[in-house]
Parts: C-alpha cells; sequence; structure tokens
C-alpha cells in the first residue's frame, strides 16, 4: 500500500524539478512543427544556451495555434511563418518587434505516377488548377499552420474557393503537423503542399517525390516575433530578447545557415536581407 | 537524420541520453500521479462502500462514468485552467511535469476509486458487522477494509497505472512535448510517427508495452511474496 508520507515526498520532488528550471531562467519558445521537425531548433538552441544559459523550451505547434498560445500569454516569444496571420497578431498589440530570421521554400508533393501531370512545372498556381481538374486526391493540412495559410492563399489564385473545396470529394482536410499530412499523402497516393525542411528530414515517403518547386510564390518566411510588455507582463520578455536577438546576430544567422540535412541546407538566413 | 561516420558514437549516445531521460520522466510521472491518486482514491473508495449519506449513488455514478473520460477533453480543461490567464494562470504550471501528474491523476482516480469501492462493498457485506461490533467507528474500519481486500487493490492500482502511462491526449496539451522537460514514451511515439520515422516509433512503442509489462509483474511477485509470509486471503 501507498502511504502519505512517500506521495508528499515524490511532490516536493516535482515541486523542486519545476523550480530548478525556474532558476536557470527558461523561456517558452512556441514555434511551428516545421522547424521543430525539421530538427533546427535541435540543432542550434543548445548552442545559444551554452553561449547565455537561457535555457528554451519549445512548444511546436501550427504557427495560428501557436500565435493563439501567446495571445493567451503562455509562450515568452514566437517563431512563425504566416505573414498575414502574423501581421493580425501585430495590428492586436501583442507583439512588439517582428524580425525575419530565414527563409526556404515550400514544394508541390505528390505520387510519382502523378496523374495531374504537374511534375517539373515551377508554377505553382498552374499545378494546383491541374490537380483540381483531374480531381486527384489532395490532403490539406486544414489546422490553420503557416503551411495551412500558404496552401489557402494558392488555392485562391488558382480560382478555387476554399469553403468549396471543403465539399468535394478529393480535397482532404485532415487537420494534422506536417508529417501527419506527409503521412497522409504517402498512404492515399495525394498531392499535398510541404515546406522543404519537413519533407527532406521526412523518412516514410513511399511513392512521393518533389513535384513542383523553385517558385516565387513558394518562398516561406520564418520571423521571430517578441511580446509587447503591457499586454504580456508575466512573460519572460528579458530572457526572449537574448534569444531573439542572437537568432538575428551573425553567431545565430551563421548557425541556422550551417544546419544541414543529408548535406543540403534547410534554411537561409535573412536577418540583414529579408525576403 | 543519420550520422555521418565520423560521430556515430556521439549520435548514439546523445540518442541514448535523450532515450533514458524520456523513459524515466515517463515512468516519474506516471507513478507520481498513481501514488497521488491512490492516496486519494483508497480512503474514497473504502468510505463509499461504508458510509451512508444524501449523494452517495450520485458520487459512485459520476465516478464509474468518469471510468471514460476522455483525455482529450481533461487535457484542454486543464490547459484553460493552468493558462496565464486561466484562473490558475499564477502558478506558472502549464508546460510543465506537474501539469502532466495533475492531468494524469485526474484520469487515474475515478478508475481507481471505483475498484477500490466494488471491492470494499463486498468486504463489508462480509466483515461489516464483524469489524463495528466491538464499539468501532466506521471511520476505524476503513483501514481494516483496505487490509482485508489488498490483494484488489494492487489490481486497482496497476489499473490506475496503466491508464496514466499509456495516455498521451491530455499529457501532449498541458506539458507541450517539449525536449528535455515534457517529453514522455506516448508523446515522443505520437512526435516519430508525424516525422514518419514509424520505426522508430514502434520500437519506441515495444518499449513502453516491455514496461508496463516489468511493473505489473515486479507488483505481483512483491504481493506474492508478501501474502505467502504472512496474512490471510478474503
Amino acid at each position: 500500500m501507498i502511504r502519505f508520507r512517500n506521495v508528499f515526498a515524490l511532490v516536493a520532488i516535482l515541486v523542486a524539478i519545476n523550480a530548478s528550471s525556474a532558476a536557470g531562467q527558461s523561456i517558452v519558445l512556441a514555434s511551428t512543427t516545421s522547424v521543430e521537425s525539421s530538427g533546427l531548433l535541435a540543432d542550434i538552441l543548445p548552442k545559444f544556451t551554452a553561449k547565455t544559459g537561457v535555457t528554451v523550451n519549445v512548444v511546436a505547434q501550427g504557427t495560428g495555434k501557436a500565435l493563439d498560445t501567446a495571445r493567451r500569454g503562455d509562450a515568452d516569444l514566437l517563431l512563425v511563418h504566416d505573414p498575414e496571420a502574423e501581421q493580425q497578431f501585430m495590428d492586436e498589440g501583442h507583439g512588439s518587434t517582428r524580425r525575419q530570421i530565414a527563409w526556404n521554400d515550400f514544394i508541390i508533393v505528390g505520387p510519382s505516377a502523378d496523374p495531374a501531370h504537374v511534375k517539373g512545372s515551377s508554377d505553382s498556381v498552374a499545378a494546383f488548377k491541374a490537380i483540381a481538374m483531374s480531381q486527384a486526391p489532395f490532403v490539406s493540412r486544414g489546422d490553420k499552420s503557416g503551411t495551412n495559410a500558404a496552401e489557402l492563399r494558392l488555392w485562391i489564385l488558382a480560382g478555387q474557393n476554399p469553403d468549396v473545396l471543403n465539399k468535394v470529394k478529393w480535397y482532404r482536410d485532415i487537420g494534422g503537423g506536417m508529417g501527419q499530412a506527409l503521412n497522409a499523402a504517402s498512404a492515399m497516393d495525394a498531392y499535398t503542399l510541404s515546406d522543404r525542411g519537413t519533407w527532406l528530414s521526412f523518412t516514410n515517403k513511399g511513392s512521393l517525390d518533389a513535384l513542383v518547386e523553385g517558385d516565387s510564390r513558394l518562398i516561406n518566411r520564418y520571423d521571430v516575433i517578441e511580446l509587447d510588455p503591457q499586454k504580456h507582463p508575466d512573460a519572460k520578455l528579458g530572457a526572449a530578447k537574448v534569444l531573439a536577438d542572437w537568432l538575428v546576430s551573425s553567431e545565430g544567422q551563421q548557425a541556422i545557415g550551417a544546419y544541414q540535412v543529408n548535406g543540403r541546407k534547410l534554411f537561409n538566413p535573412s536577418a540583414s536581407s529579408p525576403k | 537524420m543519420w550520422p555521418t561516420l565520423k560521430t556515430p558514437f556521439r549520435w548514439i549516445g546523445n540518442r541514448l541520453r535523450d532515450f533514458l531521460e524520456i523513459v524515466g520522466l515517463s515512468i516519474g510521472v506516471s507513478l507520481t500521479a498513481t501514488a497521488i491518486a491512490a492516496g486519494a482514491s483508497l480512503p474514497l473508495g473504502a468510505a463509499l462502500a461504508i458510509f451512508r449519506f444524501r449523494g452517495r449513488r450520485l458520487i459512485i455514478v459520476l465516478i464509474n462514468a468518469f471510468f471514460g473520460l476522455p483525455p482529450v477533453v481533461v487535457g484542454l480543461v486543464l490547459y484553460l485552467a493552468l493558462s496565464r490567464s486561466g484562473p490558475l494562470g499564477s502558478l506558472a504550471l502549464l508546460f510543465t511535469p506537474t501539469a502532466m501528474v495533475i492531468a494524469q491523476t485526474i484520469l487515474a482516480i475515478p478508475i481507481i476509486t471505483a475498484l477500490v469501492h466494488r471491492a470494499s462493498e463486498r468486504g463489508w457485506a462480509r466483515y461489516g458487522d464483524e469489524l463495528t461490533s466491538d464499539g468501532a467507528t466506521r471511520l476505524q474500519a476503513i483501514p481494516q477494509i483496505l487490509m482485508i481486500i489488498r490483494a484488489e487493490l494492487i489490481t486497482a492500482v496497476l489499473a490506475g497505472f496503466g491508464r496514466t502511462v499509456s495516455e498521451v491526449g491530455a499529457i501532449i496539451l498541458v506539458g507541450g512535448n517539449i525536449r528535455g522537460l515534457t517529453r514522455t514514451m506516448t508523446t515522443a511515439i505520437a512526435l516519430q510517427t508525424n516525422q514518419g520515422d514509424l520505426s522508430l516509433a514502434l520500437a519506441l512503442g515495444a518499449v513502453l508495452v516491455g514496461i508496463s509489462i516489468s511493473i505489473s509483474a515486479t507488483v505481483f511477485a512483491l504481493a506474492g511474496q508478501a501474502r505467502t509470509a504472512g496474512g490471510d486471503e478474503v
């Protein structure tokens, strides 16, 4: 039988664990699944922590959810990639400073059989039109992430109404992260829009191939956003600023540019010349 | 994803450290939650069998209904409560192991309480008169009933532990699946699946099942020893 003494001892241990991590200054970085699952943060953050002593706890969510987490006051800093949603966040007065740290690009992936015949094109809008014409299955994140927002912008450019898309059978809204969407596309031989980082580090590709890339409309910008001190007095803004400043510093930019997966660079540092 | 030839040993070392951290956190959080839940549920379950008061049946119905409490709902409600803009925000518990312990405790209490209550009712029906015949109060009968049904208590507590260690929906919301802080076996499996690394996810799953089996086996072995060392059965 378990005695109360032991229970209290365990609670005391857990309280001690929490207290010690707060003393070493730790911040919550709400970020997107794409920077987490590409392995970038796991690669560069230890360098930052070694230099500054600030521990960074990364909560990886879609951009929409990450912005909401910050609105509610549960994050100290944001690293996200949806320009329109970010602008809204700034307009609401939640953010104080927004700076671009890097860019990469989105790619359209799909089954190697390519029923919509889009392979080799660099015109993403024409490719989306062809996919809609062929009614080949298309997997949508459907999670208000930055990638989901970029996908919906492309559909509008391709003359499709997102509300109508949700009613057609070939358009499959899975409501999940990038990896889940790629898993689903692989299982259903469907097309989907992916960020390049997640695609390159993804290992369950099946018959999926990268089909369309190199369109300026497929550029994917990552911004770091500091929070407004009036709206978020409880956030650890001092330590958050140390990380934001490091990410745009020459040292941070170099760390981002040096990160590779299978010999390929995933993120192009762009703090000094935003795309 | 895979290391270059120069650094495989460091890579394996790092992965192993991450892995042990994840396993340690999973077991630590789930054992703590199970211990706290058992501390509350054992007396509560026995009291529900022994005492007669208004609202008792309602509590029993609710506890049995919460047996199937969806973890993701518990996670969501707790998330909103622990959020900095929520009622308990000042405690700064969101995205910490403590938040995960609270979530799992809430999930385990109904299971352990319901199982203890059922066993206690049987025990009370059989030994109730005897236990109170020499002037002892019903309150004093609670520990005695728990002693009588101790074999069933093991099953109840293990069922609670099984619920906590296998759960992912609540802790991924309130813990945030933060590497090195709140990443457990189940949230790591969810993450690896999302990254398409199905073989690693499956390996982690196998370890999780293995750990569950060894904990059950250990508890039953210890209980068997205790039983042969002394004491009679119900």
